[in-house]
């Protein structure tokens, strides 16, 4: 019943990542990026990492995709012209993917199966996944857990920076400059001759 | 449970494979490149999970989710970068950021 539905997920996983490369509008790349983080929730929870499937669908389908389709939706550029000529990086990529995927199944399954090295616990010490993984990160892995705060402050306080944009239609009083301006550059003489103009 | 640690290296490596041939073959379109990103960052998670369940540990979990807070920091500061390069350029096209090389 697990391996139906874990060949079910996997197969839906699979097809909707294709869909995001393969296909021609941009949003529905982003729509099948969604898929397939939904999916692999699902996956995560059949396997009893219940805490990390939320999260990812918390994470990543409620931030970061949504955030894909605002830019997406925001830009407004011709995608079929990026689209053109494209055709001709496939053998390259598909040459590098094989190559790739080669690699990573000997390293896999060169020593046999590598199902026995441990046994199957989702949550090691404690009733829920939840609080296994709290125990450990909040005692262990404590100056990590703060470095990660700080790598989305840095993210977030970078992202607001890069977009921001003065308004110069206001005029602002800049105190600096009032201060330092001197009586020769405030104002000059001018020796004006009868009958005439400056 | 039937469902081995290889399966989910087997999906996580197909995963992977995609999400590079999917850098290769949207050379030009740059939001494409992100998401391809994206599922690199997914397959190399559902790797540590699985890894991590498997033999009964949960570091490889605690660590997923430094994947995942490094995965949202680059989606936000890659798509600001984004927006930043369209308002000065107006259009995306990739080919052309080498504009400053000196």
């Amino acid at each position: 019943m697990d391996l139906i539905a874990f060949y079910i997920l996997a197969t839906i996983v699979t097809v909707a990542a294709l869909g995001v490369i393969v296909s021609r509008n941009p949003v529905h790349s982003v729509l099948f990026l969604i898929l397939a983080f939904l999916t692999s929730a699902g996956l995560l929870v059949l396997i009893g990492a219940e805490f990390l499937a939320m999260l990812l669908i918390v994470v990543y389908v409620g931030a970061v995709a949504v955030l894909f389709l605002f830019v997406v939706m925001m830009l407004d550029v011709d995608f079929v012209e990026l689209k053109q000529g494209t055709l001709g990086y496939w053998p390259l990529g598909l040459i590098a993917g094989g190559l790739m995927f080669g690699e990573i199944a000997l390293v896999t399954f060169a020593r046999g199966s590598v199902a026995s090295v441990g046994r199957f616990d989702p949550s090691p010490g404690a009733e829920t996944n939840a609080e296994a993984i709290g125990l450990v990160m909040y005692s262990d892995y404590l100056l990590l857990f703060q470095l990660a705060g700080i790598v989305l402050l840095l993210a977030m306080i970078g992202a607001i920076v890069l977009t921001l944009r003065g308004k110069t239609s206001v005029k602002r009083q800049n105190i600096g400059k009032q201060v330092a301006r001197t009586r020769a550059e405030a104002f000059e003489l001018k020796d004006v001759q009868p009958g005439e103009g400056i | 449970m039937n469902i081995g640690m290889e399966h989910f290296l087997t999906l996580s490596a197909a995963l992977f494979t995609i999400g590079v041939v999917g850098i290769f073959v949207n050379r030009k379109n740059i939001i494409v490149i992100l998401m391809a990103i994206e599922l690199i960052l997914l397959s190399v998670n559902i790797n540590l999970i699985a890894f991590a369940v498997f033999t009964g540990t949960i570091t490889g979990q605690i660590f997923a989710m430094l994947v995942l807070t490094v995965a949202a920091a680059e989606a936000a500061v890659g798509l600001a970068i984004l927006v930043v390069y369209f308002r000065n350029r107006g259009d995306i096209a990739v080919e052309d950021v080498n504009l400053m090389k000196g």
